[in-house]
């Protein structure tokens, strides 16, 4: 390559060793700079991003903390931890917001779902899936206003064999073509309800202000 | 030499482009192209991606050995798109959201190790760069005329969230075609990727055979009559 008599060093393989280690720590190097460069920034932008999807599903006037903050962490059915988003207004917890999860038909949804500390929903929204484009995901709140539907809804109400779609003799709309979709987005926001319930006394205790002396109590203790 | 960088410049956008000539990089080409907006932030992101591999490896192509090469270019060509993948989830996080799935393909796209191979480590650093310019400015666009087909057909709209690619003065881009389409889900999903590719491959082929019977015309009138190669 280059030129055309090749040298003999180049030949040996110490040389080609020297080559390939000296690119990879060179490669390495400016990965390490690269992401020294963009970690803050890039942190920076998913807590926006956390926050505009909290904010979306919790009412602003709802609460006078920052959602952020101290949030509670819990162990969901499966075992995995899960953060709770708390609001809180004068030492109260007024809503709360959380992760839930369905199988779609294309493969996960995950939505945030918001509460009020009674378990009344207050906003559902998708936080990302792989649904057919056109037909899956009218649940996104910009193609449809399906996922409004479920606002101010809770365990009770609709009684727990309503909470199916109506193909399945429940009470919620399905789209044309696509069934799997409502029906796992349903059956998340069940399982988040449930969730809800079987951890009101955990959920409905006010963070403590003072993270110096961690005093959280829960099914399972803070995890970092 | 300016006649050189003209040759280059053609081969790029037309004669030799990756995508109508090579029929390379189909794997991002035909993931991002569901509209146009998405075809031209891909297509920018993988010309960065191309001049910069362009020019490291004619920098390194004289101490770089024939027997370590591959190793090296995919090295260099990996480390560039992953710098390029955080800088855009730091600020262009929002064309990031729409792409981010689909910067790291940009890795697997095998005309970037292909334009390394046959043209950088043969050739200057200007040249190069030149080359990897030319390249990406045809890949692009292609990437927007296949976004822009499907994005029309798809979903009546052309450069939807153009904004969040170019910023705020683009907006004026942002067109809906046809009000009220219910859409064609076909033509979003891949395979309508694969239709509307074929239509501009065709196309493609139409435009060469009239430019060389034209071509033929002028230069030997009288066999104009049988000058139809296929």
């Amino acid at each position: 390559m280059g030129t055309p008599v090749e040298p003999q060093y180049r030949k040996r393989i110490g040389y080609q060793a020297m080559l390939l280690g000296g690119f990879s720590t060179l490669a390495t190097a400016l990965l390490v700079a690269g992401n020294i460069a963009t970690k803050d920034v890039i942190a920076e932008r998913q807590r926006e991003d956390m926050l505009a999807s909290l904010s979306a599903v919790v009412p602003a006037g709802n609460y006078d903390n920052n959602l952020l903050e101290n949030p509670l962490t819990l162990e969901r059915p499966d075992g995995k931890p899960l953060s709770v988003y708390r609001g809180t207004r004068g030492n109260q917890v007024t809503s709360m917001a959380y992760e839930i999860s369905g199988q779609g038909y294309a493969g996960e949804i995950r939505l945030i779902m918001g509460l009020d500390a009674q378990g009344k929903v207050l906003g559902v929204r998708v936080l990302s899936h792989t649904e057919t484009p056109g037909l899956g995901d009218k649940i996104e709140v910009e193609k449809d206003n399906w996922i409004l539907a479920f606002n101010g809804l809770s365990l009770g109400n609709p009684p727990r064999e309503k909470w199916r779609v109506k193909k399945d003799g429940g009470q919620f709309d399905a789209f044309s073509g696509a069934t799997i979709t409502p029906r796992a987005v349903l059956k998340a926001i069940e399982d988040g309800l449930v969730f809800h319930q079987e951890n009101n006394a955990a959920l409905r205790q006010p963070p403590v202000i003072n993270t110096d002396t961690v005093t959280r109590s829960g099914v399972n203790s803070y995890e970092q | 030499m300016s006649s050189d960088y003209g040759r280059i410049a053609k081969d790029g956008i037309w004669n030799n482009n990756i995508v109508f000539a090579q029929a390379l990089g189909l794997c991002p080409l035909l993931a991002v192209t569901g509209t146009a907006s998405n075809g031209l932030g891909m297509g920018l992101a993988s010309t960065v991606v191309m001049i910069a591999s362009g020019l490291l490896i004619s920098l390194f192509r004289g101490i770089i050995t024939p027997q370590v090469r591959i190793p090296v270019f995919v090295l260099i060509i990996a480390v560039l798109v992953t710098l390029v993948d955080m800088f855009m989830n730091a600020w262009m996080h929002d064309l990031h959201k729409v792409l981010g799935l689909f910067i790291p393909l940009i890795v697997t796209n095998c005309a970037i190790l292909g334009r390394a191979e046959s043209f950088a480590s043969r050739n200057n650093i200007l040249p190069s760069l030149f080359d990897g310019l030319m390249m990406g400015v045809g890949f692009t666009m292609v990437l927007v005329m296949l976004g822009a087909a499907r994005e029309v057909l798809g979903s009546g709209t052309l450069f939807a969230n153009a904004a969040l690619l170019l910023g705020q003065w683009a907006s004026f881009m942002e067109l809906t075609l046809i009000p009220d389409y219910k859409g064609f889900p076909l033509i979003i999903l891949p395979p309508g990727g694969f239709v509307v590719l074929g239509f501009l491959l065709a196309g493609k082929r139409l435009v060469d055979r009239v430019m060389s019977n034209r071509q033929k015309r002028v230069t030997t009138p009288q066999d104009s009559a049988t000058a139809t190669p296929t």
